[in-house]
């Protein structure tokens, strides 16, 4: 397997792991660590994690596949996700996610061919007295209007 | 309430990055922690959590001084035991947890450390929710700080107690705000919920005794140490005593996180100008869902209730999470139930038939009855479906949905007539987009 990770990485790693009875709980600890070494978790990714914990390929891939927030291998520079619960769709997200369709010229779900935005909708994002809501990476965007998305997206590297 | 009600629990001026130890601290911050931890006893600590009658603030309300009272003895199971933060906050409509941590994170800390005294647990998990980076970065900070301080790590304040704290980061999945779900998933799994008994507090995590309680009910606590027992009750109600954070959305001029003592009327908080301040566009409300999406909804005419959990109760819903989603004249129900029995079959761990099949029946229906080809027999369907899943489950998800499911059918039948095939009014809520 060509597949390694850092030194860096692997000095994080075990910090996670001294925090844990078992080396299995470092699973989604240890994912978040290969989304930001490989830039996406795919099944090299998986098996690599799975041996760093002496855990079997299935079991990481099962773990993998049940949450929707770790990166997926193909995915954007920027992930952009439309929160699409209740409170979301109170206060006009139907529109911001229109807009953004439109504006790249996708639907929800996909990726724009240069690969720089994924276009998500997703389940509450726990801002509902702020929405609508939209997430790009690691930053929380509140009352986002069109106009406020757009300069949102020409603001980013 | 004879006094004013003195907020407790949102006091923190703007967002905590830098410097939240000092001006924590500043407000008095981390004394009940050095109080409980070496002048009280685990038991005495325990005692008066019990004795203010703090309530769960995640949902169920379940005594938490009680609930801490569940850890055996350690001659009767040996071992560590843990304390576990629940801070995967999900429900639709509830944010307090968010804002909690993010103004004012060693509120929750302090919080956190006292149960972990009272329970003898050495080691603190916060599970927080994957899409909250920026609250676990700030959390992160202040547990350094508060290692620097002396307010963690051996010899705590000069004492024999060691604490240590990790965060632990989720991946999106709203079912790991169930106890035994969160366990499942810190312990490296999917996010099955789990049969019980055996109750965490006795088998939790890695198989220990495990406390697992919600941020906004551990906020409670350095007040409660720091205060007393006849402060905390002097505020809601005999059986629910204390302030809560009250999650307000939807058509309200001023959604927002309002801080306000339980048993506060529902229309207090939708019409006073100081919380929600009334519908947006002026438009009467239709319906308000009391407690977080899961809750039975309240027609407009049943909104004069206060916000406990026994008058809520006692209405035919449920205090949950404190989210109150106010929906005004221009909603159509349907769509609400649509969007939410998306999200309910979307959020199923698929472990037990009735949630993992009722969820998508339901949402399948009710996909037909959004695309206008309902059927009259559907009604009871729905119904009957909503049965199936009640109680039927290892976790409360398909009642999550079931109730819904109920109020809605049962409480806008009109609605719903509407969409068999007849001319269907403007709706606000956008299921159509939301599916997929």
């Amino acid at each position: 397997m060509s597949l390694a990770f850092s030194e860096r990485a692997r000095a994080e790693i075990d910090r996670l792991l001294a925090r844990y009875p078992t080396r299995g709980a470092a699973t989604l600890p240890v994912l978040r660590v290969a989304e930001r070494e490989f830039g996406g978790i795919d099944d090299d990714v998986m098996v690599l994690v799975a041996d760093t914990l002496d855990l079997s390929p299935a079991q990481v891939r099962g773990v993998f596949s049940f949450y929707t927030h770790l990166r997926r291998p193909g995915w954007g520079k920027y992930v952009l996700q439309v929160c699409a619960t209740l409170s979301c769709a109170l206060r006009g997200c139907e529109g911001l996610a229109d807009h953004l369709e439109a504006r790249l010229g996708i639907r929800a779900g996909q990726t724009t061919p240069d690969r720089r935005f994924t276009l998500l909708k997703v389940e509450c994002l726990a801002r509902c007295g702020e929405s609508p809501v939209l997430q790009v990476n690691d930053d929380m965007y509140v009352n986002v209007t069109p106009a406020k998305a757009d300069a949102i997206l020409e603001s980013l590297p | 309430m004879s006094t004013p009600y003195e907020p407790y629990l949102l006091t923190a001026d703007g967002t905590a990055d830098f410097g939240a130890l000092r001006r924590y601290e500043e407000r008095g911050g981390w004394a009940a922690a050095r109080r409980a931890v070496t002048e009280m006893t685990p038991a005495e600590v325990i005692g008066l959590v019990k004795a203010a009658g703090l309530r769960g603030r995640g949902g169920a309300g379940f005594p938490a001084g009680v609930k801490w009272g569940f850890v055996p003895p350690p001659d009767r199971v040996p071992g560590p035991r843990y304390l576990v933060v629940n801070a995967d906050e999900s429900e639709p409509g509830t944010f307090k947890d968010q804002a909690l941590l993010e103004t004012d994170p060693h509120l929750t800390l302090e919080g956190a450390v006292i149960a972990a005294y009272a329970i003898g647990a050495e080691t603190i998990y916060i599970y927080i929710r994957g899409e909250m980076p920026a609250e676990a970065r700030i959390l992160q900070e202040a547990i350094h700080e508060a290692y620097g301080a002396g307010h963690l790590g051996a010899g705590l304040y000069d004492t024999a107690t060691r604490m240590d704290v990790t965060v632990h980061r989720g991946a999106g999945a709203y079912i790991c705000g169930e106890e035994t779900a969160l366990l499942t998933s810190l312990e490296g799994g999917r996010g099955y919920p789990r049969i019980k008994p055996p109750f965490p507090a006795f088998s939790g995590l890695f198989g220990q005794p495990t406390i697992i309680n919600n941020v906004e009910t551990l906020a409670n606590v350095p007040a409660i140490v720091n205060r007393g027992v006849a402060w905390f009750r002097s505020m809601g109600t005999e059986q629910s005593p204390g302030g809560k954070i009250f999650s307000l959305s939807g058509h309200l001029k001023r959604p927002g996180n309002y801080e306000a003592p339980l048993g506060i009327g529902l229309l207090t908080l939708l019409h006073d100008p100081r919380y929600g301040a009334g519908p947006w566009q002026e438009r009467p409300f239709k319906a308000v869902i009391p407690g977080g999406s899961s809750v039975p909804v309240l027609r407009a005419d049943e909104l004069d209730v206060r916000m406990d959990f026994e008058s809520l109760q006692a209405a035919g819903t449920m205090l949950g999470s404190g989210g109150v989603i106010a929906m005004d004249e221009s909603v159509d129900m349907v769509e609400v139930l649509y969007n939410l029995a998306r999200f309910y079959h979307h959020e199923s761990c698929g472990q037990c038939t009735p949630c993992r099949e009722g969820t998508g029946w339901t949402a399948r229906i009710l996909r037909r009855f959004h695309e206008n080809r309902g059927r009259e027999e559907d009604l009871a369907l729905l119904l009957d479906i909503a049965d199936q899943m009640m109680g039927k489950t290892i976790c409360p998800l398909a009642d999550a949905l079931a109730m819904p499911v109920k109020s809605h059918v049962t409480k806008f039948p009109d609605e719903f007539r509407r969409h068999m095939g007849g001319e269907i009014p403007r709706y606000v809520p956008p299921s159509s987009w939301a599916v997929g």
